[in-house]
């Protein structure tokens, strides 16, 4: 059986293989980053925007004195 | 048979679980640590006004007519107004006999137990609310890091303040803090209004915090400005029942505790965030 010792970013591809990981990196920070904030968004939704009766009565004072638009 | 050794993180890597569990935790503890304090401080300062707000708008109370709301801004003696007072039709005489011929046992017990429910709510969605913000202050955390950006408490507590100017200062330049027994335009028309607001602010913000060279900071004044040039929403004449002095103190104190709140929102999430994963 042949035996391949070469390990990748060890064979003159160091730069390439890093700019590759660091675009990942960041493609993945950024995929946290929206998921992260689209549940802020949502949650922000439901406090202060969404016209359910039963969730504009139960977050009715937190609406009026957190600025929201209430009635 | 080939064998490579690969050093190329996947793209659902255990470093974004960790990166995701960082923001969430970072947002809930600060999220309902700064709620905490908001529902404090509420119950202080705001919940009064609101309550009389309320019996204005319900009649209970009358303006110009309101011997009972004398001196109430600073006072307690109003306190007792309550859901189920607000709801019944009276007037302000019948109101003032009312309290001072005390109210029947039975009558109190509902009382108490409408107005510890209505606190539990308000309580809990003010820890929702401030949770909502925190994830979207440690989203924007997140982004500055991939961008090579640090945020610790300091920047935190910058960011905070930003948050306070976009979702609760920049609207209540065209949308006054309503306290109940306040007139307003289509509840729909002013929703978009405030949401567009909010984001071009954070937008404005964001560019004037980060943003290089001139043309950023036009832009940041144009986002900052733009929906004013537009304009909120608004009703042709004044309507509401609610006495001016009152409404002027339920503005001032929602936005100074606000202020408040968001500081320590801002400070607390940074904080979290700039602890070791």
């Amino acid at each position: 059986m042949q035996r391949n010792t070469k390990t990748v970013g060890c064979d003159g591809m160091e730069t390439m293989m890093t700019t590759k990981t660091l675009a990942s990196s960041k493609a993945t920070a950024l995929m946290s980053v929206l998921f992260v904030a689209m549940i802020g968004a949502a949650t922000v939704f439901l406090t202060g925007f969404a016209h359910s009766q039963a969730l504009h009565d139960a977050a009715h004072d937190v609406r009026h004195a957190s600025g929201f638009p209430c009635h | 048979m080939t064998q490579h050794m690969m050093c190329v993180t996947p793209l659902a890597s255990p470093a974004t679980d960790l990166m995701i569990k960082h923001m969430l935790t970072s947002a809930v503890f600060a999220g309902f640590a700064a709620g905490l304090l908001a529902a404090l401080l509420h119950f202080a300062f705001v919940q009064k006004l609101i309550l009389l707000g309320e019996g204005y708008e319900t009649g209970v109370l009358v303006h110009f007519n309101g011997v009972a709301t004398s001196g109430s801004l600073n006072g307690h003696d109003h306190t007792a107004i309550s859901v189920a007072d607000a709801a019944a039709p009276a007037t302000t005489e019948a109101a003032t006999a009312t309290q001072a011929d005390g109210h029947s046992h039975e009558h109190e017990a509902v009382e108490e137990g409408s107005a510890l429910t209505r606190n539990a709510w308000t309580s809990l969605f003010f820890g929702a609310g401030y949770v909502g913000y925190a994830l979207l202050l440690v989203a924007g955390y997140g982004l500055a890091e991939a961008f090579g950006k640090r945020v610790t408490l300091r920047e935190g507590l910058l960011w905070g303040i930003a948050g306070y100017a976009a979702l609760q200062l920049a609207p209540a330049m065209g949308l006054e803090p309503e306290l109940p027994g306040t007139m307003a335009a289509d509840l729909t028309a002013r929703q978009i209004w405030w949401l567009g607001t909010a984001i071009c602010t954070a937008g404005g913000l964001g560019l004037l915090g980060y943003g290089k060279g001139v043309a950023s900071v036009i832009g940041a004044v144009l986002l900052l400005a733009i929906p004013h040039v537009i304009g909120a929403p608004e009703l042709d004449s004044y309507s509401g029942v609610a006495p001016p002095e009152l409404a002027s103190a339920f503005a001032a104190r929602s936005l100074a505790v606000g202020l408040i709140v968001w500081s320590a929102l801002g400070a607390l999430s940074g904080w979290f965030w700039s602890r070791p994963q």
